[in-house]
């Protein structure tokens, strides 16, 4: 695994701060312990698929560990209900894998095309937080070859070696160390169809009140931030569980574990303005929203289409251009749904021209220090990255967070400043010294963790 | 680095006390920089109110152009003050008195010194600390009396000459590094160093010539005039015939 001469620019899904990193594609977790002895000043860091929005994957005149690679049997336990897969497996190839033998993945995030490494760095979450937390919860065993090249079989509980380090990395995006192998609980489902129920909502009111007392498995809601007054957060609220055989209508059932994947590409050429403003995004959200139904019950979908409509169209985050676009997610408490109100009413005050505001209910955590998800509210919004005056409003919007005791989702993030994430995330220390601990040398290191001075 | 709304968080400014240079700090601080480093002849010992103001943390460095064995070790300080640089600003530079430097060959050279081979010698430092953190960009305050050299300045105008070439040169060999060059070419600019001189047309205020480095910084660009119109003035300008442009800007 030797460092190449030649760079590679590297940005995230956001397309927005691109730098430059030696790229090495280790295949084994032996190449992995060979490349990051072979890290420079600059450190070391591992990349999954790159769906994280800003600037986590990324390590600027650093060795960038390129962990597609790491690939291979994936081993499906029915008795023990648990999944061992290499880290570099994507949450596709997972679910195509566990759905040809009737099983499914406890979490998925809103895209497949993440790596099960990335979607652990980052503990993500899925549209079943109140019901399954987040992904870290259902790991039951993690592969985790530190800096000093030493590989270590990590579980969360007191028996699993040393669980200070397995909840550092859960969450802790990349920067203890290279995961090679994860173990997941898994659950059997009888179908690759969800049964989805359909309510279109009039206002911010309606959609929270809805949600709140949704107790199907899984739940999310699309909200227009470009309606304004009573009619701000409006939306269309869906709530799911798996379809069963006997939910199917017949033509399904002969097929039922059918599992289709392909996307349609979005032009390969990157405009040098976006595609996306106001008036487009006002196009979509109207027709979007009209075209749901007001009320729907146990209509099946293929989960695809429920669990990551976006990965329809391929390479959808070009349409925003050159500049590139910015997602905001953050979480605030139960009872703090004034401040969610607030920020919705300032985007859509602004006219900000976001095509995707999705809204989930949160419920516990995991332990990992670094993890976003916290009871309560989470908002994510696309937003072009070069609307006038966003790195103030945002900013604003930070502060009111804090002293919501809200906080940002370091997976989604660009341009937060350090000092906001360090209120946000006050258990910053305590993953410090773990992390201290299993990367003495501070050799891995990330853009983020530069700008965030999380290190 | 550029955050994903286009902010950076760290500015060096050679010449610490240039009032262009500073009208792009204060820009850059205001769109959210947070550190700053002043390099100047002798350091800067009071920093400009609103940089300070704004929040920004302000350092300081000894920085002198006629000297390039220090050019490194300045770049150095810096970094070892506020980590990667995302910014540096060129800004350095002498203008005086053609008919003088006409009398005094030896003060031309000096001036020839600052203007160009200063911008050589930190330029390149500037460009390996760049490289090698695999980020950054170099914004090069060169001039449209590079553009095309007038008789009436051309020891001031053939050293903005050589500076813009050189610095064209380095932005292609920062291509793929992930650092980049952005070459800034006002006309003029009424400044501490432009104050004897007549008022050309078409003048910009340092903090016009702020707002076009800041939307360059945030675009892909590889050039900014301010302002913007000079660009295609001055591509007529290169083409006009030799005997008309030595009468016109004698
Ligand atoms: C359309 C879209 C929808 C999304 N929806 C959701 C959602 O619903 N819920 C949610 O939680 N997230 C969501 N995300 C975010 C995404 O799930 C996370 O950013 C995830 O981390 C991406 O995985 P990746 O493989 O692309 O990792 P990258 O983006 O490449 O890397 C992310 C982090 O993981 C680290 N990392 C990567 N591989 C490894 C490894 N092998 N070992 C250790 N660390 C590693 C990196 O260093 C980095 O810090 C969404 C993203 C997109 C683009
Ligand atoms: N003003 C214009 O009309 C105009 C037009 C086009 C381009 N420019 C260019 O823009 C840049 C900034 O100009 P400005 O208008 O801001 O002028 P300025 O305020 O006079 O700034 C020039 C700075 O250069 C510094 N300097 C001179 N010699 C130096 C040396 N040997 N070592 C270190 N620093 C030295 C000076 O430092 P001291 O403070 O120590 O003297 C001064 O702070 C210059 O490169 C200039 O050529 C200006």
């Amino acid at each position: 695994m030797n460092r190449p001469e030649q760079r590679t620019l590297l940005s995230g899904w956001g397309l927005t701060s691109p730098t430059a990193a030696h790229v090495v594609r280790p295949r084994t977790p032996e190449q992995v312990a060979e490349a990051l002895a072979g890290a420079g000043g600059r450190g070391a860091l591992p990349r999954g698929l790159g769906r994280s929005y800003g600037d986590a994957a990324q390590d600027a005149g650093g060795l960038v560990l390129d962990c597609t690679g790491l690939t291979g049997p994936v081993h499906l336990d029915t008795a023990r209900g648990e999944v061992t897969a290499p880290a570099g497996t994507s949450m596709d190839r997972l679910i195509a894998h566990l759905l040809r033998r009737g099983h499914f993945v406890p979490v998925t995030p809103g895209t497949r095309h993440v790596t099960l490494g990335g979607a652990i760095a980052a503990d993500v979450h899925g549209k079943n937080h109140p019901a399954a937390s987040s992904l870290g919860a259902h790991v039951r065993a993690l592969t985790l070859v530190t800096a000093d090249g030493r590989t270590r079989r990590l579980g969360p509980g007191p028996d699993g070696g040393d669980p200070e380090l397995f909840w550092a990395t859960v969450g802790g995006m990349g920067l203890t160390g290279v995961v090679t192998e994860a173990t997941l609980a898994v659950f059997p489902v009888e179908s690759s169809y969800m049964r989805v129920d359909t309510d279109r909502t009039g206002s911010l009111e309606e959609t929270l009140e809805l949600m709140a007392h949704a107790d199907d498995r899984y739940s999310v809601a699309w909200l227009d931030l470009f309606a304004r007054g009573g009619a701000l957060g409006r939306g269309v609220v869906t709530r799911a569980r798996h379809a069963r055989l006997g939910d199917l209508p017949p033509p399904l059932r002969r097929r039922p574990l059918r599992y289709r994947s392909a996307g349609v590409p979005v032009p390969p050429l990157t405009p040098p303005v976006g595609t996306v403003n106001r008036w487009s995004v006002g196009a979509f959200n109207a027709l979007h929203l009209n075209r749901a139904p007001r009320r729907r019950r146990g209509q099946a979908q293929p989960l695809t289409a429920y669990f990551h409509p976006l990965d329809a169209l391929r390479g959808w985050n070009r349409m925003y251009g050159r500049p590139g676009a910015v997602q905001y997610q953050f979480v605030v408490p139960f009872g703090e749904e004034g401040t969610l109100a607030g920020v919705a009413e300032s985007l859509s005050r602004a006219r900000a021209p976001s095509f995707l505001a999705v809204l989930k209910r949160m419920g516990e955590p995991t332990p990992g220090p670094l993890s976003f998800p916290r009871p309560g509210w989470s908002l994510a919004v696309d937003l072009p990255a070069d609307l006038p005056g966003l790195g103030a409003a945002l900013h604003g919007f930070d502060e009111r967070l804090v002293a919501a005791g809200g906080r940002l989702y370091l997976a989604k993030d660009g341009r937060a400043r350090a000092e906001t994430v360090h209120a946000m995330y006050p258990e910053l220390p305590a993953w410090r010294r773990v992390r201290e601990r299993a990367d003495p040398d501070g050799v891995l290191v990330s853009d983020m963790a530069r700008r965030l001075r999380l290190l | 680095m550029r955050d994903s709304v286009g902010s950076v968080r760290s500015v060096l400014l050679l010449g610490g006390r240039s009032e262009i240079g500073t009208a792009i700090v204060e820009r850059l601080v205001r769109e959210g920089a947070r550190e700053v480093v002043l390099a100047a002849r002798g350091g800067v010992s009071s920093p400009p109110g609103a940089l300070t103001g704004l929040g920004a943390s302000v350092h300081s460095v000894d920085f002198d152009a006629g000297l390039p064995d220090t050019h490194t070790g300045t770049v150095a300080e810096a970094v070892a003050l506020v980590g990667d640089l995302d910014v540096v600003v060129d800004a350095f530079g002498v203008l005086g008195e053609q008919s003088e430097y006409e009398a005094d060959p030896a003060a031309a050279a000096r001036s020839a010194g600052v203007n160009y081979t200063g911008h050589v010698s930190v330029g390149l430092a500037v460009a390996a600390r760049l490289r090698e953190q695999g980020h950054g960009t170099l914004v090069v305050l060169s001039s449209v009396a590079g553009v095309r050299v007038r008789r009436s300045n051309f020891v001031y105008g053939s050293a903005k000459a050589g500076l813009d070439g050189f610095a064209q040169g380095l932005a292609d060999s920062l291509y793929g590094s992930g650092a980049r060059v952005l070459v800034v070419r006002p006309g003029y600019v009424p400044t501490r160093m432009s104050a004897h001189v007549e008022p050309a047309p078409f003048p910009a205020t340092p903090g016009q010539v702020a707002d076009a480095v800041s939307a360059g910084l945030r675009s892909d660009a590889t050039t900014v005039w301010a302002p913007g119109v000079l660009q295609p003035l001055f591509a007529g300008m290169r083409l006009m015939p030799r005997a008309l442009w030595r009468r016109l800007s004698r």
